[in-house]
C-alpha cells in the first residue's frame, strides 16, 4: 500500500469511529437518558 | 403524575414503544445499515476521489445526513405518531406527504425482501460453493433462471421458497411488536452483525493482494474534489445510507420516551452508519484485491457495486480463497441480517400508519399490510421475470420516489409551514447539544438545494439513456408510473377520514385546538 493510501485509511477510521466514540460519550453523560417508567407502561 | 402525562403514557402505551434509549439506537441504526452501506458506499468511494472522497463524505454526513435525521426525529417524537399522523398533527393539509412515505415504504418492502431471500440462498450456497467455476451464469440462469427482459408468470421455486422464509420471519417478528419484535431484533442481531463483519474484514486482510485494494479505496485523488459531481456523490450517499426522508425514522422516534435526548441518539446513530460503511469499505476491497491479483488483472477491472458484487463478484472470490466458505457465510449472512432489520424498519412504517388511521390493534394491521406485501412480492419477484422487474423498481423509487418525497417534505415543513423553528425547540427541550438557527437554515436551505442538484443529475441520467437498455414500457410501467402512483396513492390515502377520536392536535401543545 502507498503511504497516501495508509495515511487516508487511518484518517478516515479515526474520524468516523472517533466521533462515534465521541457521540456514546457525549449522549452517556447527558442529562436525558429517558424515562425508565416507559418499561412499566408496556 | 399529570392527567396530561397519563393520557400520553396511555397511547404510547397503545401504540407500542420501545424500552430504552439503547434499543431505539440500535433499531435505528438496524435500519441504517442495510444492503447500500456494504455493497454501495465502498464503489462510490473508489470511483468517486477514493481515499479523500472522505471529505465530501463527512461534510455531507455533518451539514445533511445528521440534520435530516434529526428532523425526522423530531417530527415523530413530537407529534407522536406514524409519518400520516405527524404530518397531520404539523398542519392537517401535509397528511399526503405522510402518506406518500408510507406508500414508498410498502414499494420497497416488496422487492427488499427478493434481494435478502437471495442472500439467504446465498449464505447456504456458500458451504458448498454451488455456484460452481461460473458464478455470473449460475446467478442469472440456474439461480434465477432470468430470460428475457419482460414479464412472466413462470415461477422459480428455488426463489420462491426462501422468499416465502424471509416473510414468515419478517410477520413473526412484526406481530411480536415495537419491543419485542422490532427492538429485539435490533438488540439481537445488530452486535451480531458487528461481529461478523469484523471477523470477515479481518479474514479478508490476511488474504494476499488485500493490499491491492486498499489501496485502490484510499489512495486520495485530490482533483477529484473540485468536481462538483463527486460531492453530489457524497450527499447522495449519505442520503441514501441513513434511511431518512421516509417515514422509518419519523415513525421510530414516535415509539421514543418523551424526554429521551433526540440530538445525541441522532449523532450516534449517524456516525455508528458511516463506521459501519467505513469498515464494509474496507472488507470489500481487500477481497477485490485478492482477487484482482489472483485473476492478474487490476482492481478497476474487478470492482463493482450493488448485486453485481454480491452475487457475482464475491462468489468468484469465495471460489478463490483460502476458507472461502467462511467468507461466504459471513457475507452473506451479513447481507441477511442487515437486510432484515432494515426490512422491519420498512414496513413498520406501513404497519404504524394503518394502525394509526385505522384504529387497528397491532395483529390486525400486521396482517393487514403484511399478507398484500408478500403476495405481491411472491407474484413479481419469485418469476424468472423477478430480476427485471426489481431493478427498474429498485432505481426509481430511490431516484424519483424518496428522493422526491424527501425534498417536497422539507420545503413544505420549511417554507409553507415554517415549523422548523418549533421543531428546533422540541429537539432543544431535552438535548444536552443543541440545534440552534445554523440547522434551521441548513434544512431550509442547504439541504434542499443540494438533494434537488442530486435528482436533476439522477433524472438527466435517466433522459439521457433509458436506464439499463430495458424496453420503454416496462421502464414506464415500473418505473414512471409506479412512482407517480405511489405519490397519487399517498395523497388519495390523506381523504380518508380520521376514525372518531383521533386528536389531530399537536401533542406537545396541551392546549391546542383539536381538528378532529
Amino acid at each position: 500500500m502507498s503511504t497516501s493510501a495508509i495515511l487516508m485509511m487511518i484518517v478516515a477510521i479515526i474520524v468516523v469511529w472517533g466521533g462515534l466514540a465521541l457521540a456514546i460519550v457525549l449522549m452517556m453523560r447527558g442529562r436525558h437518558p429517558g424515562d425508565p417508567t416507559i418499561h412499566r407502561d408496556l | 403524575m399529570s392527567v396530561e402525562h397519563s393520557a400520553a403514557h396511555a397511547e404510547q402505551a397503545k401504540r407500542g414503544a420501545f424500552s430504552s434509549r439503547r434499543v431505539f439506537i440500535l433499531a435505528a441504526i438496524g435500519s441504517a445499515v442495510g444492503l447500500g452501506n456494504i455493497w454501495r458506499f465502498p464503489y462510490v468511494a473508489y470511483e468517486n476521489g477514493g481515499g479523500s472522497f472522505i471529505i465530501p463524505y463527512l461534510v455531507a454526513l455533518i451539514t445533511a445526513g445528521i440534520p435530516f435525521l434529526l428532523f425526522d426525529y423530531a417530527m415523530g417524537h413530537r407529534h407522536r405518531g406514524s409519518a400520516p399522523l405527524s404530518f397531520a398533527r404539523l398542519r392537517r393539509g401535509t397528511e399526503g406527504l405522510g402518506w406518500w412515505q408510507v406508500a414508498i415504504c410498502f414499494m420497497i418492502a416488496i422487492y427488499y425482501a427478493a434481494v435478502l431471500a437471495w442472500a439467504v440462498s446465498y449464505t447456504i450456497f456458500s458451504v458448498n460453493k454451488a455456484w460452481g467455476d461460473a458464478p455470473d451464469a449460475y446467478f442469472f440462469g440456474e439461480y434465477l433462471q432470468a430470460g428475457d427482459p419482460g414479464v412472466t408468470a413462470s415461477v422459480v421455486p428455488g426463489v420462491l421458497i426462501p422468499l416465502v422464509v424471509v416473510w414468515v420471519g419478517v410477520l413473526v417478528i412484526m406481530l411480536l411488536g415495537v419491543q419485542r419484535g422490532i427492538g429485539a431484533t435490533a438488540a439481537i442481531f445488530i452486535p451480531l452483525l458487528v461481529i461478523a463483519f469484523l471477523i470477515l474484514v479481518v479474514r479478508a486482510l490476511m488474504l494476499p493482494g488485500a493490499g491491492v485494494g486498499l489501496d485502490a479505496l484510499f489512495t486520495p485523488n485530490w482533483s477529484a474534489l473540485l468536481e462538483p459531481g463527486v460531492w453530489a456523490a457524497a450527499f447522495g450517499q449519505i442520503f441514501f445510507s441513513l434511511s431518512i426522508g421516509f417515514g422509518i425514522m419519523i415513525t421510530y422516534a414516535s415509539y421514543v420516551d418523551r424526554d429521551t435526548d433526540m440530538t445525541g441518539s441522532g449523532l450516534v446513530v449517524g456516525f455508528a452508519n458511516s463506521s459501519f460503511e467505513v469498515l464494509a469499505g474496507i472488507g470489500v476491497f481487500a477481497a477485490l484485491g485478492f482477487m484482482a491479483q489472483a485473476s492478474g488483472v487490476a482492481v478497476s477491472e474487478v470492482a463493482t457495486s450493488g448485486i453485481g458484487l454480491a452475487f457475482i463478484a464475491f462468489p468468484a472470490i469465495i471460489n478463490e480463497a483460502p476458507g472461502g466458505a467462511l467468507i461466504g457465510v459471513l457475507f452473506f449472512g451479513s447481507l441477511v441480517v442487515a437486510g432484515l432489520t432494515s426490512l422491519v424498519s420498512v414496513i413498520e412504517v406501513v404497519i404504524s400508519g394503518i394502525r394509526d388511521k385505522f384504529d387497528l390493534r397491532r395483529r390486525t394491521a400486521t396482517a393487514v399490510v403484511v399478507a398484500p406485501a408478500a403476495l405481491l412480492s411472491l407474484v413479481f419477484f419469485s418469476t424468472t421475470s423477478g430480476i427485471y422487474v426489481l431493478d427498474i423498481v429498485d432505481h426509481f423509487v430511490n431516484r424519483f420516489g424518496i428522493l422526491v418525497v424527501a425534498v417536497v417534505s422539507v420545503v413544505v415543513v420549511a417554507w409553507v409551514v415554517r415549523a422548523l423553528p418549533r421543531l428546533a425547540d422540541h429537539l432543544n427541550l431535552t438535548a444536552d447539544l443543541q440545534v440552534g438557527r445554523l440547522w434551521v437554515v441548513t434544512l431550509g436551505a442547504l439541504v434542499p438545494v443540494v438533494l434537488t442538484i442530486v435528482l436533476i443529475q439522477e433524472l438527466w441520467a435517466v433522459i439521457d439513456e433509458p436506464y439499463g437498455g430495458y424496453p420503454m414500457w416496462m421502464l414506464v410501467v415500473f418505473g414512471w408510473l409506479m412512482v407517480v402512483a405511489i405519490a397519487v396513492a399517498g395523497f388519495v390515502a390523506a381523504r380518508v377520514p380520521w376514525r372518531e377520536g383521533t386528536s389531530l392536535a399537536d401533542p406537545s401543545v396541551p392546549d391546542s385546538e383539536e381538528i378532529s
